[in-house]
């Protein structure tokens, strides 16, 4: 999994050019009964690159991800996907879109009454077509992907460790290798090894699979080891969005807190490698 | 499509693939990688060009890693030419590595049978052991409430007392009045035949109230609340609130077990009340509708019919029979583990056992108040 950086530099380009963004959100507006979770939300996630979702406890970034997902109603404003309005597929296209991502949720959301193997195998089995001995072995294949032993394949997900569902949630994400994946909090609950194994990963994957991953995290490591860009939201919207140097320049008082506060300045005072493995690579 | 030529040059094969090589092929992929492996056979050395490939995902590259390995098993050097860094890394990933299959034990299928019957014979044993080790605790601990006063949970009970027996009397009512209009109907129909229509009354008196309007609200209420408690109490347990309650030296039977066990006890024999009147009620209106007996007559009639006794006999079933719902519900719902499926079953076992226990103890219930000849 190391091998993400041995690659040269030049296979990654997340160019933000218009035409490069997956996903484009313009003035969201997203509430419940008389709260108003999202006051005009743009935001533009770029085609290949990690995008690192931050923001306070409360402020709506599970409630922006799931939006985006269609998962909850928005009031008004515009998300495209793959450059079509959501609004506007039809259900087959949309089933067509759901097929190109990939979700893994904060709490893993496997399905309780089946095995970790047919948790991954759901998809697959769902797109037809892939022949029962390909499918067991791209399961296992997947499990290993995630650091995840072949001896938890036939447990049933309440007789995982929390950082084992994690991983299994992310094998069932990317089981049919999807463009773009969606994690919630993926590395909380992971010991610091794990959520740096599990960082590796994403980095690993998305070189190889060219995958978009649009991440909802806390996690100040992944923010600065392997996002391409952060974007903030605070109040409803997106307070600032750019690479991680942008971030720490940006003087709003809340991303001064979040970055600069006790824990963000232990990071940002000796980034040392980290910023080096990022420009190695950006 | 997935594309795939070759090339043989002497003792040399020499492979080209090209197109997308991704799972939504992978039946029309994977007779190619056979094919390449069959193409290769008796050959030296195998060459794979990897350069045409437009778009290759695990899958794809799990089926070349897969071909790779079985030719160099068939003892064909392979080499790899051409693949794009981002390939060669993802192949390098997807390396082919043999997975054990899972052993599936399969012994004979009457010797599983019969482990089968004698796993069920133990675990209903089981069953009957846990349920009277719960009633234990739950006296002990119910005791234990009402000594050391102030430890009772009046509110919870209250809160209880209303969503299963408050919020029931319409349905009970319904389905008692019903019920009493169906017996009542049909003893009209079948004792006309020998004159004796008016004793009609009698019979819906004493079948009424002796049992049918205990035991149909029961059965109701085992469905109703009996449910309803294994399921709370399951999704509970499933998500650690029951351990939560635990470790802050709250007793789980006396704060979730207790208030609702008590709550059927006293709301079932007010609901069986309920169910009493309404049956009777069923009974006075299909009476008068098809033998012309008026409510005064029907109530003089049926004052001679019952006694006091009649009207107890059901009551008194009533507690115990929530008693026995409740046990089942809650010993249930404590069983749950953690899968969505473990929740189901479990209430499902509930509602089923309730059932049965409460018919069970009706006929025994029966065979009590003959033999004393009450």
């Amino acid at each position: 999994m190391s091998l993400a950086s041995e690659l040269p530099p030049t296979t990654k380009a997340p160019e933000p050019s218009a035409a490069r963004e997956i996903i484009r959100v313009r003035d969201l507006v997203v509430g419940f009964g008389q709260t108003l979770v999202m006051r005009g939300l743009d935001l533009d996630v770029y085609r290949g690159e990690v995008l690192g979702f931050v923001g306070g406890s409360g402020q709506g970034k599970s409630v922006l991800m799931r939006t985006i997902l269609g998962l909850v109603e928005k009031r008004s404003g515009l998300i495209e996907l793959f450059g079509r309005d959501r609004d506007r597929l039809s259900t087959a296209e949309r089933r067509l879109v759901e097929r190109r991502w990939g979700v893994l949720f904060q709490n893993g959301a496997l399905f309780s009454s089946l095995t970790v193997r047919q948790n991954i195998q759901m998809p697959m089995r769902e797109s037809g077509q892939v022949s029962a001995k390909l499918m067991d072995e791209l399961a296992m294949l997947k499990l290993a992907l995630v650091g995840l032993p072949a001896s938890a394949a036939d447990k049933f997900p309440a007789e995982l460790s929390g950082g084992m569902v994690k991983r299994a949630a992310l094998a069932r994400a990317l089981a049919l290798d999807p463009e773009l994946v969606f994690l919630d909090e993926p590395t909380s609950g992971l010991d610091p090894i794990g959520a740096a194994e599990f960082d590796e990963l994403i980095a690993t994957l998305q070189h190889t699979l060219g995958l978009t991953v649009f991440m909802v995290t806390h996690d100040l490591d992944s923010l600065y080891s392997i996002c391409d860009r952060v974007a903030a939201l605070a109040e409803g919207k997106v307070i600032a969005a750019g690479t991680m140097e942008e971030m720490l320049a940006c003087d709003h008082p809340w991303l001064q807190a979040y970055f600069h506060g006790v824990r963000g300045s232990r990071l940002a005072g000796a980034p040392g490698a980290r910023q080096k493995d990022m420009r190695g690579r950006g | 499509m997935a594309r795939l030529s070759s090339r043989r040059e002497g003792e040399t094969v020499r492979f080209s693939l090209g197109g997308e090589w991704v799972l939504a092929d992978s039946g029309a992929l994977e007779p190619e990688a056979a094919d390449m492996v069959a193409a290769a056979r008796g050959a030296a050395r195998a060459i794979v060009d990897l350069a045409q490939i437009a778009r290759l995902d695990t899958a794809g590259a799990w089926i070349i890693g897969r071909a790779l390995d079985e030719l160099a098993a068939a003892g064909v050097a392979v080499s790899v030419e051409g693949a794009r860094p981002e390939h060669a890394l993802l192949l390098q990933e997807t390396k082919f590595r043999r997975f054990e299959a899972p052993a599936r034990a399969r012994g004979l299928l009457i010797v599983d049978i019969l482990a089968d019957l004698g796993r069920s014979v133990v675990s209903a044993g089981q069953d009957a052991y846990d349920g009277v080790v719960f009633l234990g605790e739950f006296v002990a601990v119910t005791a234990f409430a009402f000594v050391a006063a102030g430890r009772f949970r009046l509110t919870s009970l209250v809160y209880h007392m209303e969503s299963f027996g408050f919020r029931s009397v319409p349905i009970i009512a319904l389905i008692n009045l019903l019920v009493g209009a169906i017996v009542a109907q049909q003893g009209i129909f079948q004792l006309r035949r020998f004159g004796a229509g008016a004793y009609a009354v009698d019979l819906i008196g004493i079948l009424v109230l002796r049992e049918l309007g205990v035991l149909l609200t029961s059965i109701m209420i085992a469905g109703r609340s009996g449910s309803a408690i294994t399921a709370e109490l399951g999704s509970m347990k499933m998500r650690e609130e029951v351990d939560a309650l635990r470790v802050m030296g709250l007793s789980p039977m006396e704060a979730l077990v207790t208030p609702r066990i008590l709550a059927l006890v006293l709301s079932l024999p007010l609901l069986t009340f309920v169910a009493d009147m309404s049956a009777l009620f069923g009974g006075l209106l299909v009476c008068w509708i098809y033998e012309g007996i008026s409510p005064a007559a029907y109530l003089s009639l049926l004052q001679e019919a019952i006694g006091r006794n009649t009207f107890f006999v059901g009551l008194i079933k009533a507690p115990f029979m929530a008693l026995i719902i409740g046990l089942v519900a809650a010993m249930e719902g404590m069983a749950t583990r953690g899968s969505a499926e473990s929740l189901g079953r479990h209430v499902t076992a509930s509602v089923v056992k309730a059932i049965f226990m409460v018919i069970v103890v009706d006929g025994l219930f029966a065979i009590f108040f003959a033999s004393i000849k009450y």
